[in-house]
């Protein structure tokens, strides 16, 4: 899963409260073992491959996997792949967030737009994107459409429903406060309405991203001839566990450092946010 | 349900109201309606001789709570919709960082404010606007007793600077007689003028003159009038 994981980042502590220097230290303390701990099961997982306690067809070594990514870098085989996948991953969220979005937004200002839509929408939020992908292979084929919108299915319902959600958890009182200031209807978006919903639609396009990852390796499954899900599936045909495992680490990385950007931008748009900090 | 019953107040140029009553009298619903805020009345209300149809920029209103923006600093909390880029505003919203005591805090955001800051942000807000009247509704209330009483002097500086017109709601006596020219006292159930009075001590008051409190006894004994007095959490005993 590339998103969603670290909630808690460490937090600089401002001033010197009693107990802020054991606090520090406790975090250096913490921060030392979150460090040495994935050295720990590298080391671990690489004796048991060297002493042959584990067949490398199951289970490659690190050392293994590494030479295996070089190999695919060599060629400019891996970039391929991972462009091609990146590509599809982010015109699939693109036309799923834009109508999830003008979707949001809609029922968001309209009572009676959200009475006539959104039950269907939850309806058909709750069908797995696994469960339709057959279907959509189906109509379309084994063709980039049908991957772009299984990709664009996934991604739609997060951003939907942070937007509906922003839209209504503007605060009634700063509404009045726009009234008073004698706002227009579009000041009032402008000014009042997008930015109070920003910390929801922020979370929709975080969540949106990861599920439109995902989306992709399931579109790649599929049927593909390209892209990092088909590697994946080219290598376990081929017995070449070891690039599997590049594949899915690939995924991993891409996916974490997308979820990065866009937490970068939380932070840099969202600084005015006074919210529990942990 | 009624809240307010047979109010007649006319209130001149350059008048400092305070209107004063027990909790749940219709002191808030009554400012709410010459604000726009609140339509649904029988009667007139008119500003220049124009009934009010809506809220607008000619009538500031300071709520109990700031109001601010959170993802607006101080500055532009004050511009709020218009352009700090337009020398005119830059211009003026300087003037009012100063005039609310602001300095040094234009690029502050509002968590990092204190109540009684943030409260003087949103006068500056309203009165950047030039509004024919600034209606507060119970301004301080839930500030501490010296921040209070030094937003109090903040507010009749500008007064007396601007010569803006004010209506001040507030449950506080100490508060509508320091402030005031008039205050309007109101009853409960259904809220009723029971008194205006003029406030003819000359500015600057001291809270502890006998003068003052000479006044605000009278004030008081209008209370004492009323039967079912209760000022239960109002706190606004002797």
């Amino acid at each position: 899963m590339a998103g969603q994981s670290e909630m808690t980042s460490p937090v600089p502590v401002r001033g010197s409260k009693p107990g802020a220097k054991r606090a520090r230290a406790r975090r250096r303390v913490d921060l030392l073992i979150a460090s040495a701990l994935p050295v720990l099961i590298l080391a671990v997982w690489q004796t048991v491959g060297s002493i042959g306690l584990v067949e490398s067809m199951f289970l490659p070594t690190p050392w293994q996997i590494v030479k295996g990514f070089r190999e695919l870098a060599v060629t400019g085989e891996l970039f391929q792949h991972i462009g091609i996948s990146l590509g599809r991953a982010a015109v699939g969220f693109s036309v799923g967030g834009a109508a999830a979005f003008v979707m949001g937004i809609w029922t968001g200002f309209s009572r009676r737009a959200e009475d006539m839509i959104d039950p269907s929408v939850q309806w058909l939020r709750m069908i797995p994107n696994l469960a339709i992908g057959p279907l959509i292979i189906l109509w379309f084929g084994f063709s980039e459409t049908s991957k772009i919108i299984i990709i664009a299915v996934g991604s739609f319902f997060p951003i939907y429903i942070n937007t509906f959600l922003g839209i209504r958890s503007v605060d009634n009182k700063l509404y009045e406060v726009s009234r008073v200031l004698s706002f227009n209807s579009f000041q009032q978006v402008r000014r009042l309405v997008l930015p109070s919903s920003l910390p929801h639609l922020l979370l929709g396009v975080r969540l949106s991203l990861a599920i439109s990852w995902l989306s992709l390796v399931v579109a790649e499954l599929i049927g593909a001839s390209s892209g990092v899900g088909h590697l994946i599936l080219y290598a376990s045909q081929n017995a070449r566990t070891d690039l599997v495992f590049v594949g899915v680490i690939v995924f991993a990385v891409v996916g974490k450092a997308v979820d990065s950007l866009v937490r970068y931008l939380d932070r840099k748009w969202l600084k005015w946010r006074d919210g529990y900090r942990g | 349900m009624q809240a307010l019953h047979n109010i007649e107040l006319d209130v001149q140029e350059g008048e400092f109201i305070t209107v004063i009553g027990p909790s749940g009298c219709g002191k808030s619903t009554l400012l709410r309606i010459v604000a726009g805020l609140d339509l649904e009345f029988q009667g007139s209300v008119t500003l220049d001789g124009r009934p009010i149809g809506g809220p607008g920029i000619d009538k500031g209103f300071i709520f109990q709570e700031p109001r601010l923006f959170p993802w607006l600093t101080v500055e532009k909390n004050i511009a709020a919709d218009l352009s700090l880029r337009s020398s005119e505003v830059r211009r003026k919203v300087d003037e009012l960082i100063e005039l609310v005591r602001l300095t040094g805090f234009e690029k502050a955001y509002p968590k990092e404010l204190s109540g009684g800051m943030a409260q003087r942000v949103s006068i500056a807000r309203a009165l950047l606007r030039n509004p024919r009247v600034l209606l507060l509704d119970e301004p301080f209330g839930a500030l501490d007793a010296f921040t209070r009483a030094h937003m109090q002097e903040v507010l009749l500086d500008i007064w007396q600077r601007n010569g803006t017109t004010m209506i001040f709601v507030t449950h506080d006596i100490d508060e509508a007689v320091f402030l005031g020219n008039r205050i309007v006292i109101l009853k409960s159930r259904p809220g009723e003028i029971r008194a205006k009075m003029n406030v003819d001590l000359p500015h600057p008051r001291k809270k502890v003159n006998s003068s003052f409190q000479t006044f605000r006894y009278q004030v008081l004994s209008e209370f004492e009038k009323v039967d079912e007095l209760n000022w239960g959490e109002s706190g606004a005993g002797i």
